[in-house]
Formats: C-alpha cells, sequence, structure tokens
C-alpha cells in the first residue's frame, strides 16, 4: 500500500468516526425526545437542525469513496451547531441572564431534565459533540489541503 | 466492506434504541404500577368524578380537558367499551387543562356537577366542542347557548363556577399531573399503568389486559 492509499484510509476512518459521533448524537437526541419525553426546546432545535443533516452529509462524503469537499459543507454546520451549543451551555448555567433568552413560551431553555453524574447536561452534550466535531473536521481540512 | 460497516452501526445504533426504549417503558409500567399501590392518591382524589361501578377492579384514570379535541374524540369510545363490560371497569375523570384558559371550562364543569347534572354536561360540552372550542378559540358565550341542553340552570353556574374549592381541585390535580408525568391529554392510567402508545387499539388493549387479569375465566 503506497503512501497516499494510507493517508486517504486514514481520512476515510477520520470521517466514518464524524459520522459514527452525529449518529449517535442524533439517536441519543431522538431517544430523549421521543422516548423519555423531554421537550426540546427552542435552542435544542436550532442545535438538531445543525445536527441531524449531518448524517447524510458524511454518508455522502464517505461512498463510494473519501471525498474531501465534504469538510466545505460540514463545517460551517458544525461550527452553527456548537456556538448554538455554547450560547444554551453558558444560559443553561446561569452565565448568560435567562431574562434575555429568545424561548419565553413552551419549555424553558434552562428546564433540567437530565444531568449525568450530576453536571453534565443535555446543552453540555450537545457542546461536547460539536466541538468534538469541528475537531476532526479541522484535523481533516490540515490533512487534506496538504 | 464499507457499506456494511456504516450499515452494522445504523443497525447497532436502532437496535441500542428499541431496547432502550423497551426498556425504559417496561421501568416506568412498574414504576408507575408501584405508585398506583403505594399512593392510589395520586391517582383518584375523594373529589374525583367517577363512572361505572364501586366494586370494579379495572379503574381507567383519564387526565382530560373539555376543550381538547381528542378528549372528545375518546369519551364514545372509552364508553363503549364500559358498556361491554358491565360493571368491571371504572372511570375516573382528573382534569388537565394544559391550555390557557382551558380550566375556566373545567370550573363550568365543577360547577354542573353541583347541579348533579356533571356527566350530561360534560356530554354536551364534548358534542358541542366545535362550536365553543374550535381550534382552541374558546368562544364561552357560545357554550352558554348550547349548556341549558344538559338540564342545568346556566345562571347557577355562573355563579358557582368562582367557588375557591373548584380552583382547589384544578389546583390538585394539576399537582398530580406533574407528579404523574402527564404531558399531553387525554391522559390514560389503567391500574396505574400509563397508556405507553396512544391509540385507541393500544387504549383497548391496555383495558383488556387488565380485565384479563382482574376477571379471569
Amino acid at each position: 500500500m503506497s503512501q497516499s492509499d494510507q493517508a486517504t484510509k486514514t481520512n476515510w476512518n477520520l470521517l466514518f468516526l464524524c459520522w459514527i459521533l452525529v449518529s449517535v448524537s442524533t439517536t441519543i437526541s431522538i431517544f430523549f425526545s421521543s422516548v423519555l419525553e423531554y421537550e426540546p426546546c427552542v435552542l435544542c432545535w436550532y442545535q438538531r437542525i445543525c445536527l441531524f443533516p449531518l448524517i447524510l452529509i458524511f454518508a455522502a462524503g464517505l461512498f463510494p469513496a473519501f471525498d474531501k469537499s465534504v469538510i466545505k459543507f460540514a463545517l460551517p454546520l458544525s461550527i452553527a451547531g456548537g456556538l448554538t451549543a455554547l450560547y444554551h451551555s453558558l444560559l443553561y448555567a446561569g452565565f448568560i441572564p435567562e431574562n434575555i433568552q429568545p424561548c419565553s413560551t413552551g419549555v424553558s431553555c434552562t428546564e433540567k431534565y437530565f444531568e449525568l453524574f450530576g453536571f453534565v447536561s443535555i446543552p453540555m452534550l450537545s457542546f461536547l459533540a460539536f466541538s468534538t466535531l469541528i475537531t476532526l473536521l479541522i484535523i481533516l481540512k490540515r490533512r487534506t489541503s496538504r | 466492506m464499507k457499506y456494511a460497516l456504516l450499515g452494522s452501526v445504523c443497525l447497532t445504533l436502532v437496535l441500542a434504541f428499541v431496547f432502550g426504549s423497551n426498556y425504559y417503558k417496561e421501568q416506568q409500567s412498574k414504576k408507575y404500577g408501584f405508585m398506583a399501590e403505594e399512593n392510589a392518591e395520586l391517582f383518584v382524589r375523594d373529589h374525583s368524578a367517577t363512572l361505572g361501578s364501586e366494586d370494579a377492579k379495572v379503574y381507567i384514570v383519564e387526565f382530560m380537558d373539555p376543550a381538547c379535541e381528542t378528549c372528545a374524540a375518546f369519551a364514545p369510545f372509552v364508553k363503549q367499551i364500559m358498556a361491554a363490560n358491565p360493571g368491571k371497569i371504572k372511570l375516573v375523570i382528573r382534569y388537565a387543562p394544559f391550555h390557557d384558559g382551558a380550566d375556566n371550562f373545567v370550573k363550568i364543569l365543577e360547577a354542573a356537577r353541583m347541579q348533579g347534572k356533571y356527566w350530561e354536561t360534560l356530554d354536551v360540552m364534548f358534542k358541542s366542542q366545535n362550536v365553543w372550542a374550535s381550534h382552541h378559540n374558546y368562544q364561552p358565550e357560545r357554550l352558554w347557548e348550547v349548556l341549558p341542553r344538559a338540564g342545568v340552570d346556566i345562571e347557577q353556574i355562573k355563579k358557582d363556577m368562582h367557588d375557591p374549592a373548584i380552583a382547589k381541585i384544578i389546583e390538585q390535580d394539576m399537582a398530580d399531573v406533574k407528579a404523574l408525568n402527564v404531558q399531553k391529554t387525554p391522559g390514560y392510567f389503567v391500574n396505574g399503568k400509563p397508556l405507553q402508545v396512544f391509540g385507541y387499539r393500544q387504549l383497548q388493549q391496555l383495558i383488556q389486559s387488565e380485565l384479563d387479569a382482574k376477571y379471569p375465566n
């Protein structure tokens, strides 16, 4: 196997990792809303809008073979989702006062549904997923632009 | 090979989802069953209106809202099941007026109860719902036009509906709504077991399984 073949294989694996990450995140997200019946708030919906399409975008970038243009499409969505998740986490943690939040009707964005180990909230999980995704995509971008 | 990899991850996630949701539902069912045994009050309060025999062993607890369209659609269905199993089923009405202003109709209903016309009034309210609550556009004045059909004194209702005792009933029911995690109306519990998947057939199956358990042979 030549060096460039090896590099393409690693790129494919990294992208596959991204796909697994968004697929698992989506499954958990839908599990929360459909099974545990946690009503998603407005900010959650904005993050979901960024997250769900990535499954198909990454899948399209994986087949029939690794296509680096996938980064160009996936990165803006990941950054938008990550920023919303960051804002949401800060709001949830109380660093941003709640009265300026955009969701006054329906479910409050600071409604506490679930906290893993007592402190990892849903917005934090989302932020963790998006920031991991952004990191992976930046690594891929560096690797492919060489 | 690559496709198989993607497919197997998809399959794993779907299986995990299905397994997780079944597990969760089982746990919920157990939890509510336990709550019904230990804390029956949560499901049936002394103030709750009930229909059916005192000796019935199957309790259908319905969290409803007189202005809810699906509640109106389910009312005849539940009555039909009760008629098919005489003396075995007791219906308990609890209130979950989620929409703004919906509690006023609960107050009207409770005021009618003071005149001994509870079920007649509920029936008229459900049947004329499209007139006074079409698409949650509440028009109480139009309800006053049709309510005499239930044989109630409208002027008396207008006075009685502001009775603080009625407000207390709604407050208590809403507290139980929270405790039992009812998020949509109608919310059904049959002998404490929540209706997991909403639908006519599913409700009938849940009731039937309780009937079979309580009335073997």
